[in-house]
């Protein structure tokens, strides 16, 4: 496709059509199923609202993204230098990775209380196995001529490190953080559905309770944007510094 | 360059027990260029990475040494087939790569001096992945002279070259690399005769030396007496074992 925001832009432009022909031919209720006519009025009409909750929600994705960045890029680093490492920590990373994140979010709330923070740790806990996953694959997939070489040439372990792996492990780092983009949100909107008096996903269960569920989808497609401009950026700073 | 020492293996390599190869007495003269053919599997690319000092999993059971009795690590380059070059970094600064990896400051004036001699001077400042098969391997030849080692072990460095490419190449290698002692595997006879002061032919049975023409290398490529070299290299390789 030569013009890839054209396709988009049509992909929208049909999903619409069938949102409202369900609508249309199923005849339900605007509280049980809202068109998206009334949908785009209620975003335009509640706009300040839906902006600042949205402002809320984005904080606590940016800020649990880039923690998780950095703590998982560290650990794939220390997991990769260290076969120690591997052999302890590893093993706890695949158990954590079976406990279901739901099922935390209370305790977190209960630790962190309601505010931005505990949202933050729960975008962390859902990014942070991919994102070191991906990084530690990558680290530990070194073409082994380059190793070869680099030890030939008196480098040792750190340098090699540093000079060699990271950087040829930098697109596995990418691809961990596309993926992150997409599942931080995930987090930050389970934080909030848990509790919280702020963001989103505390907007899309307060209107769901009034049972005003156009607010509900407007609040969910700001969201949905959001998450695709989110991925959209990390994947353009991925092409640009790290593949 | 001073102090350019010979080398010598000797001894049995074994992979879990198995025997690779051996026993066997293999010396390199200094400031000389030694090529080693031999059927895939006898344990060429091994015995160049024994020697080293990168082999993980085979186990010499014998010793590698120079013949001035100092010790062979820091004084090894290694060029393979692959170029090997890091992508993400230019021709020049992978010319420099061993100063970086050694934490040291890499000597910008001499790589510039080295990309001169090679003809990648032009292209210094270009990513790898901007240059054609045969400039990648002058630069990685480039990196090889950089690193200004008494020894130098080529992994059929010039195999996966077009055949003017790889004629040019061995000359430029053959004049760049000399008065240094040259350990080269390759699968080519007519790499071997045009370069070699010495061929080496290992097979399973051990190693045998090859007669070579009086000439010097590196031997023209249409050298009436290196030609029959190779032709009757060709044919020993090809009687089974």
């Amino acid at each position: 496709m030569t013009r890839p925001w054209l396709t988009a832009a049509l992909s929208a432009a049909l999903a619409i059509a069938l949102w409202q022909a369900l609508v249309t031919l199923t005849g339900m209720p605007r509280f049980i199923l809202p068109g998206p006519g009334l949908v785009a009025k209620t975003l335009w009409t509640s706009r300040a609202l839906i902006a600042e909750h949205a402002v809320i929600t984005m904080i606590e994705v940016l800020v649990g993204l880039a923690l998780g960045a950095i703590l998982g890029g560290m650990t794939a680093i220390g997991l990769a230098a260290s076969p120690m490492a591997r052999s302890l920590i590893r093993p706890m990373m695949v158990f954590s990775q079976a406990i279901p994140v739901f099922a935390l979010a209370p305790v977190l709330t209960l630790w962190l209380g309601y505010g931005l923070w505990s949202k933050v740790a729960m975008a962390l806990l859902i990014i942070y196995f991919p994102v070191t996953s991906a990084f530690f694959d990558a680290l530990m997939r070194t073409p082994k001529g380059w190793l070869d070489l680099a030890r030939v040439m008196g480098a040792s372990p750190r340098r090699i490190m540093w000079h060699i792996r990271v950087p040829a492990g930098l697109p596995g780092f990418a691809s961990g953080l596309r993926l992150a983009a997409v599942y931080a949100p995930i987090g930050a909107i389970i934080g909030e559905w848990v509790g919280a008096s702020k963001g989103l996903g505390y907007l899309m269960l307060l209107a769901n309770g009034r049972a005003k569920i156009d607010l509900m989808f407007a609040a969910l497609i700001v969201l949905a944007i959001f998450t695709l401009i989110l991925h959209a950026a990390v994947d353009r700073a991925c092409r640009k510094w790290l593949d | 360059m001073s102090g350019v020492p010979g080398l010598s293996l000797s001894g049995t390599a074994r992979i879990d027990g198995q025997m690779l190869f051996g026993p066997l007495d293999i010396s390199a003269p200094a400031g000389r260029w030694t090529c080693l053919l031999g059927p895939s599997g006898v344990g060429k690319t091994t015995l160049l990475r024994l020697i080293a000092g990168i082999e993980d999993v085979a186990v010499l059971d014998g010793a590698v040494s120079a013949s001035d009795s100092a010790p062979l690590p820091g004084r090894i380059a290694l060029m393979a087939q692959s170029d090997l070059l890091m992508p993400w970094l230019n021709v020049i600064d992978n010319v420099m790569l061993g100063a970086r990896l050694r934490g040291a400051a890499p000597d910008r004036a001499r790589a510039q001096g080295v990309l001169e001699r090679v003809g990648l001077a032009s292209h210094a400042a270009k990513h790898p992945d901007t240059l054609s098969g045969g400039e990648r391997q002058r630069a990685a030849l480039a990196r090889t002279l950089m690193e200004d080692r008494a020894v130098v072990l080529l992994d059929e460095p010039f195999s996966a070259l077009d055949a003017r490419t790889r004629a040019e190449m061995q000359d430029l290698a053959a004049d760049l690399l000399q008065d240094r002692t040259v350990l080269m595997v390759t699968h080519d006879p007519g790499e071997a005769i045009r370069l070699g002061h010495q061929v080496l032919l290992l097979t399973e049975r051990g190693c045998e030396a090859i007669p070579l023409p009086d000439t010097a290398p590196p031997r023209a490529v249409d050298d009436a007496q290196a030609l029959a070299a190779q032709g009757a290299l060709l044919s020993r390789l090809m009687v089974k074992a």
